[in-house]
Order: C-alpha cells, then structure tokens, then sequence
C-alpha cells in the first residue's frame, strides 16, 4: 500500500496574502473544532491520575483513522475537490483533535508516580495503533470508493 | 461552564496555524524527507505542556490558564494524526531507517523536553 509522499501534491491553495490568509483562518477553525471535541471527550470519559490513558489513545487512533480516509478521499477519490477541504479537516480538525503533547505528557506522569508498566504499557501501544489505524482509514476508504487497495504501488 | 469551552477553542485558533505556519516555514527552508515541521512541533508543545501542568501542580498556573494553554494551544500545536500519516508515507517509499529515526526521535526528544520543562517549572515555582 503506497501512500502520497507529498502530503501538499496539489500546492498551497493560493501563494497570495489572501490565501495564505483564508487558509490559516481554515485551520485555526478546524483545530478550534477539533480541539474541542478532544476536550468533550476528556470530560466525557475522563481519566483518574495513575490510570490507563484510554480516552487520549482512543481519540489520537481514530484521528489517525480519519485522517487515513481523508487522505484517500481528497487525494485518490475527489482530487479536485475545494483546496481547502484538506487544510481544514487534516491540517485543521484533525491535528486539533490529536495530540501529541498530551500522549508525552501522561508518560511523565505515569513514569512519575512510578507506574512504569503502564507508562511503557501506553507509550507501546499508541506507538502500534496510531499508524494502524492510518493504515485502516486507507484502507476502509479505498474499498468503499472501489480503488485498488494496492493503489499505487505500481514502481 | 462555556468559559472552559471558549478557553479551549481560543487556545487551539492559535495552536493548529502555529504548526501549519512551522510546516511551511520548515519546508521553504529544509530539503529533507525527514519531517522536520511536524518534528519540531511535537517537541516544542510537550515543553510547554510541561511547564504549564507543572506550573499548575506548584499553583503558579490557575485552571484557566491551563485550559487555554494545555488543552487548546498544546493540544492543537500537536499531533499524532499527520505524525503516524507521515510515518507510513516513510515507509510506503521504502524509507523504514527515516521512519523508525523520526519514530525514536520524536519520543525520546518530546519525552526529554517535556520533563524539562516541568523542571523549569519547578525551577522557578517550587518553594
């Protein structure tokens, strides 16, 4: 399974102040979005201290997952569709939703409390599921839209 | 409280165009496979992240600041969505040694940048 090197094969949508001004205002909605979403999760299914992490891997996996199925749909399905549907979804909802810092963070702090275990527990298993379920979004997409799943691997 | 909400939404408005604009930025100047962009962010908002939770735990950073800060700047300032993309797109080229360097790198730099700057916090808050 080949996936686009180049996540921006299509360019910025527009070199000009302008644009790059509508694009950033179309990430800063997306990650707002997204970010809030993250933090209705959190409240939804919050986690005590010294407990397994689940609601942060659960969101950073299914991020991933979309952004999977996103990647297919804008780049294999609908290329030409609107330039900045990929800013604000991936760039924007996307990268608001997940979090990186976060995932590094409840680390330190299980390696704090001397929870070791479920540190490395965390750390090895958000490691294996994020890029799977990149892998799975691909994947789901490319059967749904009826695209070869070995797209692209011709070379 | 639609406070905590709007804290945030306003902090991750200026995190998610912070990582788009280093994106940019890293790519004009950078000719690497290595995503040094989404690298560099990874590593930064762990630091603060650090810093304002350890700042909270000495009661030098209020529940406000913190939403703001960690849940909306950081939160959004990072990601894991185009980290893993990146990762598989590294190792869909053949390119698994840039990949499993990127992987360990981002890990061990954020993990090492985030207690530093807890210790910073600690450094200038802790009696």
């Amino acid at each position: 399974m080949l996936l686009t090197p180049d996540l921006h094969r299509h360019g910025h949508p527009d070199h000009s102040l302008a644009g790059r001004g509508a694009t950033l205002a179309t990430v800063a909605l997306g990650g707002a979005l997204g970010a809030a979403a993250r933090y209705g999760a959190g409240r939804l299914w919050p986690v005590p201290p010294g407990a397994f992490p689940w609601t942060t891997l659960v969101v950073n996996v299914v991020g991933c997952a979309l952004m999977g199925a996103l990647m297919v749909t804008t780049k294999e399905r609908f290329p030409r569709a609107p330039a900045l549907l990929g800013p604000m979804i991936g760039t924007g909802v996307l990268g608001g939703f997940t979090t990186f810092s976060t995932y590094i963070n409840q680390t330190r702090l299980l390696l704090d409390r001397g929870d070791g275990a479920v540190a490395a527990g965390y750390l090895v298993l958000t490691v294996v599921a994020a890029p799977a379920g990149v892998w799975l979004g691909v994947l789901v997409a490319r059967l749904a839209f009826g695209i070869s799943v070995r797209a692209g691997e011709a070379g | 409280m639609i406070v905590d909400w709007l804290l945030v939404l306003a902090g991750a408005a200026v995190g998610a165009p912070v990582r788009y604009l280093t994106g940019v930025a890293v790519k004009r100047r950078v000719d690497s496979a290595f995503p040094w962009g989404t690298f560099a962010v990874n590593v930064a908002a762990p630091f603060v992240l650090g810093l304002v939770v350890e700042g909270g735990a000495e009661h030098a950073i209020g529940d406000r600041a913190e939403l703001l800060i960690a849940s909306g700047f950081c939160g959004a300032l990072s990601t894991w969505s185009t980290f893993s993309y990146e990762l598989l797109t590294l190792v869909s080229v053949r390119r698994v040694a840039t990949a499993a360097a990127y992987l360990c790198a981002s890990l061990a730099a954020g993990l090492a940048f985030c207690y530093a700057g807890a210790a910073l916090a600690r450094g200038i808050w802790a009696p």
